[in-house]
């Protein structure tokens, strides 16, 4: 477990002497909600190595880092092929007209070096038709362990001073990993890289499990396991692959957890003489407290990220439909009411907006909409969508998708919250349920 | 890459042993999977849980998003019933299930609705309640696999799975 989250301090320190602030409007900016159809044109040559052991990993980071600002959609990498100067030194002066020559408008450079397992990423952005930097340089040092890791971090920064968005690329993802045919089904929680990089294996598949949650602080995991023969509600620490039940008691099945914003509290679906209800849970304490009491099929619930809505699904209707209710229970407000089915629904990390399943005329959708129903837009269609998750800046949705017929399996995509960017997320085996974490810290 | 040897620890697993003092966990038709239609069932033992399975009938088919029983539903059940009244030492665990068309924790809530109608009526039926669990596996234990209504009718199911029963 050593190079899991833990083991990685990463330390941001602002490069020496780029005092000044900078211009927070400077001419180089994409405004994600305009909807860009022409990506902005980038370079990130391979970062200098500064010392021996630094070379393959300076060239590394500069691609991880192309593979997170291109796989955005919103920049497009100008290739090294076409390159005419070369970075040999990072506080060399920049050759902008080499730069403006390729029509590169922002530029990426940077220093490693490497000291025993201590690796430092230094970088700059610059704008290269206003020939000026974008914010000051920055440095992050870390374990070599965990270079993909300052490889994002650098994105990040990239990515929030040319869309004045936060980014999202040093993040985690949870899912299911999905292996065997159809009617045998072996089910195992994973953790990966946004990316797909890095998959570590937290279960074995002796147990079904289902629909893995990050706590606020991306510490701990709730999901779903089948282990004593009955959905159950499990907790798990990620840095020390330690797990607690939290038990509904004796043949009570517990499902579809999340954790409130004060990462204390789960909230989660019981059943009990065949009818589904929303229960809320102290995880220190065990104490519960009933928040539904309907004949309908509550479940699926997400709690507003400041804490005092929860915004669910039930059947109450005589379909699925998304209702908002107070965190502690009470009056419910449906806020679906489109053609179809809608469920499954995940309050934005921005408060702003609720993700969810739609299903109508067989097909099923990835959608968003406010908190209040209005704005409804589909992002995706296929045979078999559901589940989506939110990037931790709010931008972009994780999905399953599953393929139809006796072959069917189960995949994870990624969509712009524009409908743009539809795109397979790489995993070793077929996946499911993915869950992301806040940014890492 | 190949340089970086980045150490991917597999990680270790969780405890795994199930309980098995517990009756229900001797699964003695094959969870989710066996039974079925019955086949040849002339020479079966009427108190052997193959009888059960493939003379009596293990399971239930239900309608699209329903959990109301059928009338073929309500026969089998009495078979049943009358087959747990005669062997009074197993218990059972209902298992209900969806098919894929729906999401995943509305299929979970959805075999609970309808392994508890199974249930209940095997109550109604005479068998002791206490003999009886449920659980839901939604739409994650199909036994059919095509994406058609042919596949589907027969994923939409309670089946009664029978445990204990050391006596023949």
């Amino acid at each position: 477990m050593k190079n899991f989250l833990a083991a990685l301090l990463i330390g941001a320190s602002a490069l020496g002497n780029a005092g000044a602030a900078a211009a927070q409007d400077g001419p180089l900016r994409i405004e994600i909600d305009q909807g860009v159809i022409e990506p902005l044109p980038y370079a990130v040559p391979d970062f200098v190595p500064e010392t021996a052991a630094a070379s393959e990993y300076a060239s590394q980071i500069a691609r991880v880092i192309a593979s997170d600002l291109s796989g955005t959609g919103l920049f497009r990498e100008v290739p090294a092929s076409a390159h005419i100067s070369k970075v040999t030194g990072f506080d060399n002066p920049v050759k902008y007209a080499d730069w403006k020559a390729v029509n590169a408008q922002a530029l990426i450079t940077g220093g490693v070096s490497v000291n025993g397992n201590r690796l430092t990423v230094r970088f700059r952005g610059y704008d290269v038709f206003a020939e000026n930097e974008l914010g000051s340089g920055l440095q992050f040092t870390g374990t070599t362990e965990g270079w993909r890791r300052m490889a994002h971090k650098v994105s990040d920064a990239i990515y929030s001073r040319i869309t004045g968005e936060s980014g999202y690329f040093d993040s985690r993802v949870v899912y299911v990993s999905e292996s065997g045919p159809k009617n045998d089904r072996r089910k195992r929680l994973a953790i990966m890289d946004y990316d797909g990089a890095n998959v570590q294996y937290l279960t074995n598949s002796a147990s079904l499990v289902l629909a893995p949650r990050f706590s606020p602080t991306g510490d701990r995991v709730l999901y779903t396991s089948y282990e004593s023969g009955f959905p159950q509600i499990h907790v798990l620490d990620v840095g020390k692959v330690q797990r607690q039940i939290l038990s509904s008691g004796d043949g009570i099945m517990s499902f579809a957890p999340r954790f409130a914003p004060d990462g204390r509290t789960v909230v989660y679906s019981q059943t009990q003489g065949g009818n589904t209800d929303l229960f809320s849970m102290d995880i220190a304490t065990g104490a519960k407290t009933r928040l539904t009491s309907a004949p309908s099929i509550e479940t699926a619930p997400s709690f507003s990220p400041d804490g005092s809505q929860i915004v669910f699904e039930s059947d109450r209707s005589g379909s699925q439909q998304l209702y908002v209710m107070p965190a502690g229970g009470g009056e419910a407000r449906r806020i679906s009411f489109g053609k179809g089915r809608y469920g499954t629904p995940v309050w934005s990390p921005r408060g702003d907006m609720v993700a969810f399943t739609k299903q109508n005329k067989g097909r099923f959708h990835i959608g968003v909409m406010r908190t209040d129903g209005s704005e409804e837009r589909l992002l995706t269609a296929s045979f078999l969508d559901e589940g989506p998750t939110w990037a931790p800046n709010g931008r972009v949705i994780m999905f399953t998708r599953e393929s139809q017929g006796s072959t069917g399996r189960a995949l994870l995509y990624s969509v712009d919250i524009t409908g743009r960017n539809l795109k397979p997320v790489k995993t070793p085996d077929g996946a499911s349920d993915p869950a992301w974490s806040p940014l890492q810290q | 890459m190949s340089g970086l040897k980045l150490a991917m620890a597999a990680v270790a697993v969780l405890g795994l042993s199930a309980c098995s003092t517990n009756p229900w966990n001797d699964d003695l038709n094959g969870g989710a999977g066996a039974g079925g239609a019955g086949a040849g069932a002339g020479a079966l033992d009427p108190a052997s849980p193959a009888y059960f399975q493939q003379t009596v009938g293990d399971r239930v088919l239900f309608a699209v998003d329903q959990s109301s029983l059928t009338p073929a539903a309500q026969a089998t059940l009495q078979g049943q019933a009358q087959w747990l009244t005669r062997n009074a030492d197993y218990v059972v665990t209902i298992e209900g299930h969806a098919d894929e068309q729906g999401t995943r924790e509305y299929n979970l809530g959805l075999g609970a609705k309808r392994a508890n109608a199974a249930r209940e009526y095997l109550i109604s039926q005479g068998v002791a309640g206490s003999r009886i669990k449920v659980v839901s596996f939604g739409k994650e234990r199909p036994l059919e696999i095509c994406s058609d209504e042919t596949c589907y009718s027969k994923n939409r199911r309670a089946v009664t799975v029978l445990a204990g029963g050391l006596t023949g």
